[in-house]
């Protein structure tokens, strides 16, 4: 469904401030594949996603989407084929829209938008139905503005969003981290029952191991622009952090103290 | 009394004014409010469709296709502007800028000098300053005023529409428009004619009503248009929710704007002083919602301590 094909890309060149950020990068993912991402900051976790997402070009490499060479296609073209749910809460959503105007504005992602009316009677309908089931009360608040929501709703919207018109890949950055640990789990258990309902390909960044081990069918870790561990079925169904540690530690040749604070156990 | 009397005798008058400038402010307003951008094509543009109508007319085309032409040339104003920021990169402001420098030179060229008039009397006009208190569809206030309802609908429909909602979506948030596959480059050159398109109509109309077009009478107009867009929204802001309500409330700030500046200069302001006010009062209401914004965060410093990290 999705593969990355040894993708580079490095930050300000030839400056004092170079940063390679995502060095050979290969992945390959399986329709349905469900996979968590964890490394600490600067890994290139979040560069990885943006390159998938098209936010700036590859500086080699290529990037293949169920069998479409996108490595050159602009972001909003390839928004065709994502779904995007940000770690900041107002990225992903439009605070001066409605609810509903942004629900209709994710409906017609990747289609051609005409002066044909921006939302339908019949839209507002299967928009009430699908509110609904995140069961947080916003099926009665369709025409509020979405900067009157909470950070977790419009978490929760956006990922509604981000799957109203089916992905072929999902891509989650972070997409818990910036709320309260409620909230968090909340937003996450929502996540993992789309996902599932929708069968959906899925990349899912977090700074939580614990929720990294538990979630999804496959597990990645990132050091320095590389995947350093990759695990999968079984084997990460009985995977401990302790085991997850030894593992970085073996296979990147460092210890994992100075990430410990961001990894929160 | 005897300067109330005078203030009651310009009233039609400033509002006819401030009706063809509300047009030009609802143009100000797809930028500046919808879009999110500061375009000062406008000061430019307004004077190319005075321009495009003026001498139109004095060629004896129809005066409709005339304003028609004009809002054409608005639009190619706006898309230039809108190319030099998506296509080369420059910032809205300074390829505002640079379009409304270059347009000096063009409506020197389409004149063929600094100023052209259209004399009431030999040519037929739309509009003019001289009726605006006859009992007739050429009144100012009564062409421009059905201009105006006629605009906001028509504005109201396109902002409902899918086109116009991707719009809408590109000012309020750029990241989640290209998440969504909006192409924000196309929406945002859209939105700057589209608005320039109405701004230079509305120079086209105050060319009739003033009976001559000048490379200079756009001089200032963004000033005029986000006075207007602010003080509309101050007045109405709070009763006016509704797309077109809020289009309507720009179109009347323009006219209170125009009825406030007769006024003071009824009452023995130099007119001269008039740009250094107009600029005062915009640059006070802009920093308004800054300075809230600033007293609420040392307000919320204060009550939640050292809970800030938390």
């Amino acid at each position: 469904m999705l593969d990355i094909k040894n993708v580079e890309k490095t930050f300000n060149p030839g400056t004092i401030n170079e940063k390679k950020a995502l060095n050979n990068i290969n992945l390959h993912l399986d329709e349905g594949d469900f996979v968590t991402v964890i490394g600490g900051n600067g890994a290139g976790k979040s560069t990885m996603l943006n390159m998938v997402a098209g936010v700036y070009p590859v500086d080699c490499g290529s990037i293949v989407i169920d069998g479409v060479d996108v490595t050159r296609l602009p972001e909003y073209k390839r928004a065709k084929y994502l779904g995007r749910v940000f770690q900041d809460p107002m990225t992903g959503t439009a605070a001066d829209m409605q609810i509903e105007e942004n629900l209709a504005l994710a409906a017609r992602r990747g289609k051609r938008r005409t002066l044909r009316a921006g939302i339908t009677a019949k839209e507002r309908k299967e928009y009430i139905e699908l509110l609904k089931i995140l069961d947080l009360g916003l099926e009665n608040r369709l025409t509020a503005k979405v900067g009157l929501l909470s950070g977790g709703q419009r978490q929760a919207l956006t990922l509604l969003m981000a799957t109203l018109k089916q992905p072929k890949v999902l891509l989650l950055d972070e997409h818990t981290a910036a709320l309260d640990p409620k909230t968090a789990k909340k937003v996450l258990d929502i996540t993992e029952s789309i996902v599932e309902k929708n069968n959906l390909t899925t990349i899912m960044i977090t700074h939580n191991m614990a929720d990294a081990i538990r979630v999804g069918n496959r597990l990645i870790m990132m050091y320095e622009g590389q995947i350093v561990v990759d695990v999968r079925g079984e084997e990460k169904k009985n995977l401990t952090i302790e085991q997850l540690l030894q593992l970085f530690e073996a296979s990147s040749g460092s210890q994992f103290t100075s990430d410990k604070v961001m990894l929160s156990r | 009394m005897e300067i109330l009397g005078q203030l009651l005798n310009a009233l039609p008058g400033s509002v006819s004014q401030g009706l063809i400038w509300g047009i030009m402010a609802i143009g100000v307003y797809i930028t500046y409010r919808i879009l999110d951008v500061a375009d000062l094509t406008v000061d430019g543009s307004f004077a190319t469709g005075g321009a495009v109508a003026v001498m139109l007319i004095l060629n004896g085309c129809n005066l409709w296709l005339a304003m028609l032409l004009a809002f054409v040339a608005g639009l190619i104003a706006g898309a230039v502007t809108g190319l030099l920021h998506t296509l080369m990169g420059i910032p809205p402001i300074l390829a505002g800028i640079l379009t409304q420098l270059s347009l000096y030179s063009i409506n020197l060229k389409i004149m063929a000098k600094a100023n052209q008039s259209v004399n009431v009397n030999q040519t037929d006009l739309l509009i003019s300053l001289r009726w605006v208190k006859e009992l007739a569809f050429h009144n100012p206030l009564i062409t421009v005023g059905i201009v105006i309802i006629v605009l906001i609908a028509v504005l109201y429909w396109f902002f409902g529409t899918e086109t116009g909602c991707a719009l809408r979506a590109t000012g309020a948030n750029i990241n989640m428009s290209r998440a969504q596959g909006i192409n924000t480059s196309f929406n945002k050159v859209l939105g700057i004619m589209l608005s320039n398109g109405l701004v230079a109509f509305s120079g086209a109309f105050l060319a009739q009503y003033q009976g001559f077009a000048d490379v200079k009478m756009g001089q200032g107009a963004i000033v005029i248009g986000l006075a207007a867009v602010i003080i509309g929204e101050a007045i109405f802001g709070k009763i006016f929710k509704n797309f077109a309500l809020r289009l309507l409330s720009v179109a009347l700030g323009s006219v209170i704007y125009y009825i406030v500046v007769q006024a003071v200069i009824t009452m023995g302001l130099d007119a001269n002083l008039l740009k250094l006010l107009s600029a005062v009062i915009v640059a006070i209401f802009l920093a308004i919602p800054y300075w809230k914004n600033q007293h609420k965060a040392k307000h919320m410093v204060k009550s939640k301590g050292g809970k800030a990290n938390a």
